[in-house]
């Protein structure tokens, strides 16, 4: 078993409305950011678990993504591992 | 006619659901979130609320509680179920109905009556009211913009499952009566078998002329007599 952190972005899906991303590039507007043209609030999750591997810990995260971390019908997901493993086993 | 009302930790409008059915003759029981088990009961009533503080998505960490489990098998074996405001929340989350609730477009939490149109009365939650009766009923929340993709927004409205419109007190689709930016003004929509609904405007909130309308009474006689008959 090794420890593996693991970094979940969770963004609205395009085309749908995000009310967050337009407030906020209003006030990115307001504050004279004239080539801003989108924003989208999304939210990152970040993971420390223990898992045999790297493919079985990313599996494991996309399992709760599926079943909890995102909503499918207004989200999109990405996973990745972020830093270093380390032997968690000791 | 024995009714649960189901309380999540940050459920907020549990007093009110069990008043209102008590109101109608129901004898309400408050279950905790942690309990298990609703054999012997006829309704399952979700209330209003922030469980779980709205942490993640509304309704995303109260729909993984114990009893959930017990609520979704006694749906699906046809048990008549009310979710409001979080209560819709938490049925989207957990799969008993379709779509999702998003931030209202305005960014803004709304608090404030609104007008409803009754778009099906032929429901066991909606068969005292009138088609096309016009409802004033009281909303707040941030979260309860209706979205779902375009199948399911279809097939809503080509089975009937569309139960309450957002309208102007004329009964029009009109710029402003929307609260939240749903989609198709959907303020209510059934599941498949019409067992289930859920609704973000808050009908126990419309019990007593004292407190500006009476308007959401009929929901609950609805309940009560499909009850009695079945």
């Amino acid at each position: 078993m090794s420890q593996y952190r693991l970094e979940v972005r969770v963004k609205p899906r395009p085309g749908l409305l995000d009310p967050q991303g337009k407030a906020v590039h209003h006030s990115l507007n307001s504050l004279g950011w004239d080539g801003v043209s989108d924003v989208r609030v999304g939210k990152a999750i970040y993971i420390d678990m223990d898992a045999e591997s790297a493919d079985a810990a990313l599996e494991a995260v996309g399992v709760m993504c599926r079943k909890l971390l995102a909503n499918p019908v207004t989200e999109d997901f990405e996973v990745s591992l972020v830093g270093e493993a380390k032997d968690a086993g000791s | 006619m024995k009714v649960a009302v189901i309380t999540f930790p940050g459920s907020n409008c549990d007093y009110d659901l069990y008043k209102a059915a008590q109101q109608v003759g129901g004898d309400a029981t408050f279950m905790w979130h942690r309990e298990r088990g609703l054999a012997g009961y006829d309704a399952v009533l979700l209330p209003g609320g922030f469980s779980y503080g709205d942490y993640l998505r509304a309704g995303a960490i109260a729909r993984m509680s114990p009893i959930m489990a017990d609520v979704i098998t006694f749906a699906n074996a046809g048990g008549p179920v009310l979710g409001i405001c979080n209560g819709f929340q938490i049925l989207c989350e957990s799969g008993l109905l379709p779509g999702a609730l998003m931030h209202n477009e305005s960014m803004k939490f709304q608090s404030k009556d609104v007008f409803l149109r009754v778009e099906r009365a032929d429901t066991l939650f909606t068969a005292d009211y009138e088609a096309g009766q016009i409802l004033r009923i009281p909303i707040a929340h941030g979260e309860g913009n209706y979205e779902a993709d375009k199948e399911t927004l279809e097939a809503l409205e080509s089975e009937g499952r569309v139960v309450f419109r957002y309208v102007d007190s004329s009964g029009e689709k009109s710029e402003g009566a929307n609260p939240n930016g749903s989609w198709h003004d959907i303020a209510g929509i059934t599941n498949e078998s019409g067992n289930v609904l859920g609704m973000m405007p808050h009908p126990e909130r419309a019990m007593e002329e004292l407190l500006g309308s009476t308007d959401g009474i009929a929901l609950f006689t609805s309940l009560v007599a499909s009850l009695q008959t079945s």
